[in-house]
Protein backbone atom coordinates (compact mmCIF):
# COMPACT_ATOMS: atom_id res chain seq x y z
CA UNK A 1 0.00 0.00 0.00
CA UNK A 2 1.23 3.49 -0.73
CA UNK A 3 2.55 5.35 2.33
CA UNK A 4 -0.01 8.11 1.75
CA UNK A 5 -2.90 5.66 1.87
CA UNK A 6 -1.34 3.88 4.81
CA UNK A 7 -1.27 7.17 6.70
CA UNK A 8 -4.93 7.89 5.92
CA UNK A 9 -5.93 4.35 6.90
CA UNK A 10 -4.07 4.69 10.19
CA UNK A 11 -5.59 8.10 10.91
CA UNK A 12 -9.14 6.81 10.34
CA UNK A 13 -8.56 3.70 12.43
CA UNK A 14 -7.20 5.83 15.27
CA UNK A 15 -10.23 8.14 15.07
CA UNK A 16 -12.60 5.15 15.19
CA UNK A 17 -10.71 3.55 18.08
CA UNK A 18 -10.68 6.76 20.14
CA UNK A 19 -14.32 7.41 19.46
CA UNK A 20 -15.33 3.86 20.35
CA UNK A 21 -13.45 4.25 23.61
CA UNK A 22 -15.09 7.60 24.33
CA UNK A 23 -18.60 6.38 23.59
CA UNK A 24 -17.99 3.17 25.51
CA UNK A 25 -16.81 5.09 28.57
CA UNK A 26 -19.77 7.46 28.30
CA UNK A 27 -22.31 4.63 28.07
CA UNK A 28 -20.60 2.89 30.97
CA UNK A 29 -20.84 6.04 33.09
CA UNK A 30 -24.49 6.54 32.14
CA UNK A 31 -25.34 2.87 32.57
CA UNK A 32 -28.01 3.36 35.19
CA UNK A 33 -29.57 6.35 33.51
CA UNK A 34 -30.13 4.58 30.20
CA UNK A 35 -32.33 1.90 31.74
CA UNK A 36 -35.92 2.79 31.02
CA UNK A 37 -37.24 1.41 34.30
CA UNK A 38 -36.40 -0.06 37.68
CA UNK A 39 -37.18 -3.71 38.22
CA UNK A 40 -38.92 -4.51 41.53
CA UNK A 41 -35.70 -5.97 42.99
CA UNK A 42 -33.72 -2.89 41.91
CA UNK A 43 -36.32 -0.66 43.49
CA UNK A 44 -36.23 -2.43 46.83
CA UNK A 45 -32.60 -3.58 47.07
CA UNK A 46 -31.05 -0.55 45.36
CA UNK A 47 -29.37 -0.11 42.00
CA UNK A 48 -25.77 -0.80 40.97
CA UNK A 49 -22.75 -1.33 43.20
CA UNK A 50 -23.67 1.54 45.52
CA UNK A 51 -27.17 0.19 46.09
CA UNK A 52 -28.75 3.55 45.34
CA UNK A 53 -32.40 3.48 46.27
CA UNK A 54 -34.93 5.91 44.83
CA UNK A 55 -36.43 8.38 47.29
CA UNK A 56 -40.04 8.61 48.37
CA UNK A 57 -41.83 11.08 46.13
CA UNK A 58 -39.45 10.49 43.23
CA UNK A 59 -40.95 10.02 39.78
CA UNK A 60 -39.79 6.81 38.19
CA UNK A 61 -40.71 3.91 35.99
CA UNK A 62 -41.10 0.38 37.25
CA UNK A 63 -41.15 -2.69 35.01
CA UNK A 64 -42.06 -6.25 35.92
CA UNK A 65 -44.53 -9.09 35.60
CA UNK A 66 -48.06 -8.61 36.88
CA UNK A 67 -48.47 -11.17 39.67
CA UNK A 68 -51.22 -13.65 38.87
CA UNK A 69 -54.23 -13.10 41.11
CA UNK A 70 -53.09 -9.67 42.32
CA UNK A 71 -55.18 -7.48 39.99
CA UNK A 72 -57.98 -5.75 41.88
CA UNK A 73 -60.40 -3.55 39.99
CA UNK A 74 -62.76 -1.09 41.63
CA UNK A 75 -66.19 -1.92 40.13
CA UNK A 76 -67.29 1.74 40.18
CA UNK A 77 -64.24 3.50 38.74
CA UNK A 78 -61.16 2.93 36.64
CA UNK A 79 -59.10 2.46 39.80
CA UNK A 80 -56.97 -0.67 39.61
CA UNK A 81 -54.18 -2.07 41.73
CA UNK A 82 -51.77 -4.92 41.16
CA UNK A 83 -48.41 -6.31 42.23
CA UNK A 84 -45.29 -6.50 40.08
CA UNK A 85 -42.46 -8.99 40.43
CA UNK A 86 -39.25 -9.94 38.67
CA UNK A 87 -37.19 -12.44 40.61
CA UNK A 88 -37.51 -11.30 44.20
CA UNK A 89 -39.74 -8.94 46.14
CA UNK A 90 -43.13 -7.55 45.10
CA UNK A 91 -43.92 -3.92 44.32
CA UNK A 92 -47.46 -2.65 44.61
CA UNK A 93 -48.85 -0.37 41.91
CA UNK A 94 -52.05 1.66 41.99
CA UNK A 95 -53.40 3.24 38.82
CA UNK A 96 -56.47 5.10 37.71
CA UNK A 97 -57.01 5.07 34.00
CA UNK A 98 -57.32 2.92 30.93
CA UNK A 99 -55.02 -0.08 30.73
CA UNK A 100 -53.50 -1.16 27.40
CA UNK A 101 -55.11 -4.15 25.66
CA UNK A 102 -52.13 -6.37 26.35
CA UNK A 103 -52.39 -5.78 30.11
CA UNK A 104 -53.17 -9.03 31.87
CA UNK A 105 -51.95 -11.14 34.76
CA UNK A 106 -48.58 -12.68 33.98
CA UNK A 107 -47.83 -9.96 31.40
CA UNK A 108 -44.77 -7.72 31.56
CA UNK A 109 -45.67 -4.06 32.00
CA UNK A 110 -43.92 -0.74 32.57
CA UNK A 111 -45.60 1.80 34.84
CA UNK A 112 -44.57 5.41 35.29
CA UNK A 113 -45.49 7.20 38.48
CA UNK A 114 -44.51 8.46 41.90
CA UNK A 115 -43.02 6.38 44.67
CA UNK A 116 -45.41 6.88 47.60
CA UNK A 117 -43.70 4.50 50.00
CA UNK A 118 -40.83 2.02 49.76
CA UNK A 119 -42.82 -0.58 47.85
CA UNK A 120 -45.82 1.32 46.44
CA UNK A 121 -46.05 3.33 43.26
CA UNK A 122 -48.91 5.55 42.26
CA UNK A 123 -48.83 5.26 38.48
CA UNK A 124 -50.15 7.75 35.98
CA UNK A 125 -49.21 5.71 32.91
CA UNK A 126 -49.16 1.96 32.39
CA UNK A 127 -47.55 0.51 29.25
CA UNK A 128 -47.61 -3.12 28.22
CA UNK A 129 -44.39 -4.88 27.30
CA UNK A 130 -44.49 -7.93 25.09
CA UNK A 131 -41.80 -10.46 24.35
CA UNK A 132 -40.18 -11.35 21.05
CA UNK A 133 -42.15 -14.55 20.57
CA UNK A 134 -44.77 -14.63 17.87
CA UNK A 135 -46.96 -17.65 17.20
CA UNK A 136 -50.52 -18.53 16.24
CA UNK A 137 -53.00 -19.08 19.12
CA UNK A 138 -53.16 -22.86 18.58
CA UNK A 139 -49.36 -23.17 18.81
CA UNK A 140 -49.31 -21.04 21.97
CA UNK A 141 -51.94 -23.24 23.53
CA UNK A 142 -50.09 -26.41 22.64
CA UNK A 143 -46.68 -25.11 23.73
CA UNK A 144 -47.45 -22.96 26.72
CA UNK A 145 -50.90 -24.11 27.72
CA UNK A 146 -52.17 -20.53 27.75
CA UNK A 147 -55.32 -19.16 26.31
CA UNK A 148 -55.16 -15.43 26.06
CA UNK A 149 -58.39 -13.57 26.39
CA UNK A 150 -58.76 -9.98 25.27
CA UNK A 151 -59.94 -7.76 28.17
CA UNK A 152 -63.11 -6.92 26.25
CA UNK A 153 -64.18 -10.55 26.62
CA UNK A 154 -63.32 -10.77 30.31
CA UNK A 155 -66.07 -10.86 32.86
CA UNK A 156 -65.29 -7.78 34.96
CA UNK A 157 -66.36 -9.22 38.31
CA UNK A 158 -64.60 -12.58 38.14
CA UNK A 159 -61.70 -11.85 35.78
CA UNK A 160 -62.69 -15.06 33.96
CA UNK A 161 -63.50 -15.29 30.27
CA UNK A 162 -67.17 -14.92 29.44
CA UNK A 163 -68.90 -17.95 27.97
CA UNK A 164 -68.20 -18.82 24.38
CA UNK A 165 -64.96 -16.90 23.97
CA UNK A 166 -61.58 -18.47 24.13
CA UNK B 1 -4.27 -8.99 -4.64
CA UNK B 2 -7.16 -6.72 -5.45
CA UNK B 3 -6.13 -6.15 -9.05
CA UNK B 4 -9.33 -7.76 -10.37
CA UNK B 5 -11.24 -5.00 -8.57
CA UNK B 6 -9.47 -2.16 -10.34
CA UNK B 7 -11.70 -1.96 -13.43
CA UNK B 8 -14.68 -1.40 -11.10
CA UNK B 9 -13.18 1.84 -9.84
CA UNK B 10 -13.74 3.30 -13.30
CA UNK B 11 -16.97 5.32 -13.39
CA UNK B 12 -17.89 4.23 -16.91
CA UNK B 13 -17.70 0.53 -15.99
CA UNK B 14 -19.76 1.05 -12.84
CA UNK B 15 -22.31 3.06 -14.81
CA UNK B 16 -22.82 0.22 -17.25
CA UNK B 17 -22.78 -2.43 -14.53
CA UNK B 18 -25.47 -0.59 -12.55
CA UNK B 19 -27.52 -0.16 -15.70
CA UNK B 20 -27.35 -3.88 -16.36
CA UNK B 21 -28.28 -4.84 -12.80
CA UNK B 22 -31.03 -2.29 -12.18
CA UNK B 23 -33.96 -3.80 -14.16
CA UNK B 24 -33.34 -7.27 -12.67
CA UNK B 25 -32.97 -5.96 -9.15
CA UNK B 26 -36.05 -3.78 -9.23
CA UNK B 27 -38.20 -6.52 -10.80
CA UNK B 28 -36.98 -9.11 -8.30
CA UNK B 29 -37.41 -6.67 -5.42
CA UNK B 30 -40.99 -5.76 -6.31
CA UNK B 31 -41.99 -9.42 -6.76
CA UNK B 32 -40.40 -10.40 -3.43
CA UNK B 33 -42.02 -7.45 -1.69
CA UNK B 34 -45.46 -8.33 -3.05
CA UNK B 35 -45.08 -12.00 -2.14
CA UNK B 36 -43.63 -11.34 1.31
CA UNK B 37 -46.01 -8.57 2.28
CA UNK B 38 -49.22 -10.05 0.92
CA UNK B 39 -48.38 -13.39 2.47
CA UNK B 40 -47.42 -11.74 5.74
CA UNK B 41 -50.22 -9.20 5.94
CA UNK B 42 -53.09 -11.33 4.68
CA UNK B 43 -52.35 -15.04 4.94
CA UNK B 44 -50.31 -15.68 8.08
CA UNK B 45 -52.17 -16.67 11.26
CA UNK B 46 -52.82 -14.00 13.88
CA UNK B 47 -50.52 -13.83 16.90
CA UNK B 48 -51.68 -15.45 20.14
CA UNK B 49 -51.13 -12.25 22.12
CA UNK B 50 -51.28 -9.37 19.72
CA UNK B 51 -53.90 -10.61 17.30
CA UNK B 52 -53.68 -8.97 13.90
CA UNK B 53 -51.67 -5.97 15.09
CA UNK B 54 -48.42 -7.91 15.00
CA UNK B 55 -48.65 -8.11 11.18
CA UNK B 56 -46.90 -4.75 10.88
CA UNK B 57 -43.78 -6.75 11.77
CA UNK B 58 -43.59 -7.68 8.09
CA UNK B 59 -42.79 -4.05 7.27
CA UNK B 60 -41.26 -2.84 10.51
CA UNK B 61 -38.56 -5.49 10.93
CA UNK B 62 -37.33 -5.51 7.29
CA UNK B 63 -37.12 -1.70 7.34
CA UNK B 64 -35.30 -1.69 10.68
CA UNK B 65 -32.82 -4.42 9.72
CA UNK B 66 -32.10 -2.80 6.38
CA UNK B 67 -31.78 0.66 7.92
CA UNK B 68 -28.76 -0.74 9.74
CA UNK B 69 -27.56 -2.88 6.83
CA UNK B 70 -27.73 0.12 4.51
CA UNK B 71 -25.76 2.17 7.00
CA UNK B 72 -22.96 -0.41 7.09
CA UNK B 73 -22.86 -0.40 3.28
CA UNK B 74 -22.64 3.40 3.32
CA UNK B 75 -19.88 3.35 5.95
CA UNK B 76 -17.84 0.79 3.97
CA UNK B 77 -18.16 2.97 0.86
CA UNK B 78 -17.12 6.00 2.92
CA UNK B 79 -14.11 4.12 4.28
CA UNK B 80 -12.97 3.16 0.77
CA UNK B 81 -13.58 6.71 -0.39
CA UNK B 82 -11.45 8.22 2.35
CA UNK B 83 -8.55 5.76 2.34
CA UNK B 84 -8.22 4.90 -1.35
CA UNK B 85 -9.94 8.04 -2.63
CA UNK B 86 -12.00 6.24 -5.21
CA UNK B 87 -14.51 8.62 -6.71
CA UNK B 88 -17.21 6.03 -7.33
CA UNK B 89 -17.10 5.04 -3.65
CA UNK B 90 -17.46 8.70 -2.73
CA UNK B 91 -20.52 9.13 -4.90
CA UNK B 92 -22.10 5.93 -3.66
CA UNK B 93 -22.02 7.27 -0.09
CA UNK B 94 -24.37 10.02 -1.20
CA UNK B 95 -26.35 7.59 -3.38
CA UNK B 96 -26.96 5.30 -0.40
CA UNK B 97 -27.75 7.88 2.30
CA UNK B 98 -31.31 8.92 1.29
CA UNK B 99 -32.38 5.29 0.76
CA UNK B 100 -31.19 4.41 4.24
CA UNK B 101 -32.83 7.50 5.71
CA UNK B 102 -36.18 6.49 4.22
CA UNK B 103 -35.83 2.95 5.58
CA UNK B 104 -35.06 4.35 9.02
CA UNK B 105 -38.09 6.64 8.81
CA UNK B 106 -40.29 3.69 7.77
CA UNK B 107 -38.97 1.66 10.72
CA UNK B 108 -39.65 4.51 13.15
CA UNK B 109 -43.13 5.32 11.82
CA UNK B 110 -44.33 1.71 11.63
CA UNK B 111 -42.82 1.14 15.06
CA UNK B 112 -44.83 4.04 16.47
CA UNK B 113 -48.00 2.77 14.83
CA UNK B 114 -47.32 -0.62 16.38
CA UNK B 115 -46.44 0.79 19.80
CA UNK B 116 -49.65 2.73 20.24
CA UNK B 117 -52.07 -0.23 20.23
CA UNK B 118 -49.70 -2.74 21.86
CA UNK B 119 -47.64 -0.83 24.40
CA UNK B 120 -50.10 1.99 24.86
CA UNK B 121 -47.83 4.79 23.69
CA UNK B 122 -46.51 6.20 20.42
CA UNK B 123 -43.07 6.87 21.74
CA UNK B 124 -40.97 6.22 24.77
CA UNK B 125 -37.34 7.31 25.21
CA UNK B 126 -35.95 3.86 25.71
CA UNK B 127 -32.52 2.89 24.42
CA UNK B 128 -33.71 1.08 21.28
CA UNK B 129 -36.06 3.78 20.06
CA UNK B 130 -33.65 6.59 20.86
CA UNK B 131 -30.66 4.97 19.15
CA UNK B 132 -32.76 4.27 16.04
CA UNK B 133 -33.77 7.95 15.99
CA UNK B 134 -30.07 8.86 16.26
CA UNK B 135 -29.51 6.67 13.18
CA UNK B 136 -32.04 8.77 11.26
CA UNK B 137 -30.21 11.93 12.36
CA UNK B 138 -26.90 10.41 11.26
CA UNK B 139 -28.31 9.77 7.78
CA UNK B 140 -29.74 13.28 7.61
CA UNK B 141 -26.41 14.62 8.91
CA UNK B 142 -24.50 12.84 6.14
CA UNK B 143 -26.88 14.27 3.52
CA UNK B 144 -26.77 17.77 5.01
CA UNK B 145 -23.01 17.82 5.55
CA UNK B 146 -22.28 16.85 1.95
CA UNK B 147 -24.20 19.90 0.80
CA UNK B 148 -22.88 22.27 3.46
CA UNK B 149 -19.64 23.18 1.69
CA UNK B 150 -19.32 25.26 -1.44
CA UNK B 151 -16.66 22.81 -2.59
CA UNK B 152 -18.34 19.50 -3.38
CA UNK B 153 -15.17 17.50 -2.70
CA UNK B 154 -14.78 18.88 0.83
CA UNK B 155 -18.44 18.27 1.55
CA UNK B 156 -18.25 14.68 0.38
CA UNK B 157 -15.16 14.10 2.53
CA UNK B 158 -16.82 15.51 5.64
CA UNK B 159 -19.94 13.43 4.98
CA UNK B 160 -17.83 10.29 4.59
CA UNK B 161 -16.10 10.93 7.88
CA UNK B 162 -19.43 11.36 9.64
CA UNK B 163 -20.70 8.14 8.03
CA UNK B 164 -17.69 6.23 9.39
CA UNK B 165 -17.91 7.77 12.84
CA UNK B 166 -21.63 6.92 13.02
CA UNK B 167 -20.93 3.19 12.67
CA UNK B 168 -20.53 3.20 16.44
CA UNK B 169 -24.30 3.55 16.70
CA UNK B 170 -24.97 0.21 14.97
CA UNK B 171 -23.88 -2.11 17.80
CA UNK B 172 -25.62 0.23 20.23
CA UNK B 173 -28.90 -0.18 18.33
CA UNK B 174 -28.48 -3.92 18.05
CA UNK B 175 -27.53 -4.61 21.66
CA UNK B 176 -29.63 -1.88 23.29
CA UNK B 177 -32.35 -4.38 24.15
CA UNK B 178 -29.83 -6.63 25.89
CA UNK B 179 -27.66 -4.07 27.65
CA UNK B 180 -30.42 -2.03 29.17
CA UNK B 181 -34.01 -2.33 30.36
CA UNK B 182 -36.14 -1.25 27.45
CA UNK B 183 -39.81 -1.27 26.57
CA UNK B 184 -38.86 -2.70 23.19
CA UNK B 185 -38.69 -6.49 23.20
CA UNK B 186 -35.54 -8.45 22.39
CA UNK B 187 -34.54 -9.71 18.97
CA UNK B 188 -36.70 -12.42 17.40
CA UNK B 189 -34.17 -13.21 14.71
CA UNK B 190 -30.57 -13.88 15.69
CA UNK B 191 -27.92 -15.71 13.79
CA UNK B 192 -27.12 -18.38 16.31
CA UNK B 193 -30.41 -19.14 17.99
CA UNK B 194 -33.62 -20.65 16.74
CA UNK B 195 -35.91 -17.78 15.78
CA UNK B 196 -38.56 -17.13 18.42
CA UNK B 197 -41.17 -16.62 15.75
CA UNK B 198 -43.35 -19.39 14.46
CA UNK B 199 -42.28 -20.86 11.06
CA UNK B 200 -45.66 -19.93 9.55
CA UNK B 201 -44.85 -16.26 10.24
CA UNK B 202 -41.10 -16.50 9.72
CA UNK B 203 -41.01 -17.23 5.99
CA UNK B 204 -42.93 -14.19 4.77
CA UNK B 205 -40.80 -12.10 7.13
CA UNK B 206 -37.57 -13.44 5.65
CA UNK B 207 -38.88 -12.84 2.12
CA UNK B 208 -39.79 -9.27 3.04
CA UNK B 209 -36.33 -8.68 4.50
CA UNK B 210 -34.76 -9.93 1.27
CA UNK B 211 -37.16 -7.73 -0.71
CA UNK B 212 -36.11 -4.62 1.22
CA UNK B 213 -32.48 -5.50 0.61
CA UNK B 214 -32.91 -6.04 -3.13
CA UNK B 215 -34.96 -2.86 -3.51
CA UNK B 216 -32.25 -0.94 -1.66
CA UNK B 217 -29.64 -2.27 -4.08
CA UNK B 218 -31.84 -1.37 -7.06
CA UNK B 219 -32.41 2.19 -5.82
CA UNK B 220 -28.71 2.63 -5.08
CA UNK B 221 -27.86 1.44 -8.63
CA UNK B 222 -30.29 3.98 -10.03
CA UNK B 223 -29.02 6.83 -7.86
CA UNK B 224 -25.38 5.96 -8.45
CA UNK B 225 -25.90 6.07 -12.23
CA UNK B 226 -27.36 9.54 -11.93
CA UNK B 227 -24.50 10.65 -9.68
CA UNK B 228 -21.91 9.30 -12.12
CA UNK B 229 -23.51 11.11 -15.05
CA UNK B 230 -23.71 14.34 -13.04
CA UNK B 231 -20.10 14.21 -11.92
CA UNK B 232 -18.67 13.02 -15.23
CA UNK B 233 -20.76 15.22 -17.48
CA UNK B 234 -17.71 16.81 -19.11
CA UNK B 235 -16.03 13.51 -19.90
CA UNK B 236 -16.03 12.33 -23.51
CA UNK B 237 -17.73 8.99 -22.72
CA UNK B 238 -20.76 10.78 -21.29
CA UNK B 239 -20.90 13.08 -24.31
CA UNK B 240 -20.74 10.06 -26.61
CA UNK B 241 -23.49 8.44 -24.60
CA UNK B 242 -25.75 11.48 -24.91
CA UNK B 243 -25.08 11.83 -28.62
CA UNK B 244 -25.82 8.16 -29.20
CA UNK B 245 -29.29 8.57 -27.69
Amino acid sequence: MQPRRQKRLLAILVVIALLTGAVGAMLYALQQNIDLFYTPSQLIDGLGNDKVKPQIGQRLRIGGMVVVGSVKRDPNSLQVSFDLVDTGPLVHVTYKGILPDLFREGQGIVAQGTLVDATTIEANEVLAKHDEEYMPPEVAEAMKGIKHVPPSQLDASTNKPTQGSY
Amino acid sequence: MFKWLHPYAKPETVYQLCGRFYPWLIALGVVLLLVGNIWGLAFTPADYQQGDSYRIIHIHVPAAIMSMGTYSAMAIAAFIALVWQIKVAQWSVLAIAPVGAIYTAIALITGMAWGKPMWGTWWVWDARLTSELVLLFLYLGVIALSGAFSDRQTGAKAASLLAIVGVINLPIIHFSVEWWNTLHQGASLTKFAKPSIDPSMLWPLLISILAFKVIMLALVCLRLRTAILLNEQHRPWVKNLVEAQ
